[in-house]
């Protein structure tokens, strides 16, 4: 290995230093539309990051395997399979869910982020880093999604996970659960993030 | 749903419910491409195109999949299908017309992994489009598609000229901007049936 990075180090980097969401900006189109509950922001989250762990493990499985010319073919027919698959198994659990997420369940399909980490990282590691670093990645989008989705239900119903946060004097942020409020709540945490590196004294990312 | 008329859709698909601003699908062109005007609407016209082509596709599909008994496959075909549909236009457009091509570039490879075509595809299924429908909605998101990239281009390039801290600047800026647009569109929510 040229780096000298620990599988420990793998499965960190994506919570925090290369979040997917906060710093890389990937995968924006689930992160926006389903984070208007809490709820469903954790689900999606998680139904990404079964996706990302196991086309990473098949990924680098095949990854001498796969000829140079049609690997974004191959890496996008993987993880079409497996989203085939979470789309069944949430079909099974909760049909209410399904609703909820609609559509966006199969548009994990064209997630930048798995197409990404596949090419990125999945296709030139052994199988051991691979599934860390899918893990890492996938636990900080669950992250950064249950952020985002927490001060949109906070904010735009008074509420967590159903359950009420504010007597009834509260009068509900109703933007924060339409699209804009989607925009809006990303841009502040994107500046959070921004002001927090800036302190440290790092430059800001473009 | 079925018996919308064509008007409705195509209303309903460029300025109410907006793919970009109302749906989030196509956020990642909308904010990797839009800082320039011209780039913009020239994407615009690509991903338009690809869609209209891919959406007449995924109904064939869709027919053929009911018929065979196998909706299991329909996600792994649609994306198949735009993967080469992109890749014949491409072709196409070489072969036919090399000005175009060079001034398309790199965003026409790109579109593949568009979500906006594949919302598309997945949306006109759902609502159990007929074919003429289907081409109006995909005509419709389309041009709802190209209007949003080049509304949010022209403030970008204004915005290039005016101070702003360097904490905002970037795509915490852009998506503000994005949230206001949305907030806009939001106003003709009361226009369609």
């Amino acid at each position: 290995m040229k780096q000298p990075t620990t599988g420990t180090d793998e499965f960190v980097k994506g919570l925090w230093k290369e979040n997917p969401v906060f710093i890389q900006v990937l995968g924006m189109c689930p992160v926006l539309a389903v984070s208007n509950t809490a709820r469903n922001a954790l689900a999606m989250g998680l139904a990404t990051l079964f996706v990302l762990v196991m086309s990473n493990t098949v990924v680098s499985l095949l990854r001498n395997f796969i000829p140079k010319q049609v690997r974004i073919a191959t890496y996008i027919l993987i993880i079409a399979t497996f989203v085939t698959v979470v789309e069944y198994v949430i079909q099974a659990i909760s049909l209410e869910l399904h609703k909820a997420l609609g559509a966006f369940i199969s548009l994990i399909v064209v997630n930048c982020l798995i197409l990404g980490r596949a090419e990125a990282f999945a296709s030139k590691n052994t199988l051991g880093r691979s599934i860390l670093d899918g893990l890492g990645m996938g636990l900080g989008f669950v992250l950064a999604l249950f952020c985002l989705g927490a001060v949109r239900e906070v904010l735009g119903s008074g509420s967590l996970f159903g359950l009420s946060l504010f007597h009834d004097g509260f009068q509900n942020w109703v933007v924060m659960i339409l699209p804009s409020g989607g925009f809006f709540t990303l841009a502040g945490w994107l500046l959070l993030f921004n002001w927090l590196k800036q302190r440290r004294g790092g430059e800001v990312a473009g | 749903m079925t018996d919308d008329s064509l008007w409705t859709i195509f209303l309903n698909a460029t300025l109410i419910n907006n793919f970009v601003l109302a749906y989030f699908l196509g956020i990642c062109p909308f904010l990797g491409v839009s800082a320039k005007l011209e780039t913009a609407s020239r994407m615009g016209a690509a991903v338009t195109f690809v869609m209209l082509v891919s959406s007449s596709c995924a109904y064939a599909i869709h027919k053929l999949l009911t018929a065979i008994d196998a909706p299991y496959l329909q996600l792994i075909s649609f994306i198949a299908v735009i993967a080469s549909t992109v890749q014949l236009v491409e072709m196409f457009i070489k072969k036919v017309s090399p000005a175009l091509f060079r001034a398309l570039g790199i965003f026409l490879p790109l579109i593949t992994t568009n979500c906006a075509i594949l919302g598309l595809a997945l949306f006109q299924t759902n609502k159990g489009y007929n074919f003429v429908q289907c081409i109006v909605y995909a005509l419709g998101a389309g041009i709802g598609f190209t209007i949003a990239l080049v509304l949010m281009a022209g403030l970008r390039e204004k915005l290039e000229l005016a101070q702003v801290p360097d904490v905002v600047r970037g795509t915490a800026l852009a998506l503000m901007l994005a949230g206001l647009l949305s907030m806009a569109f939001m106003g003709f929510a009361g226009l369609g049936g």
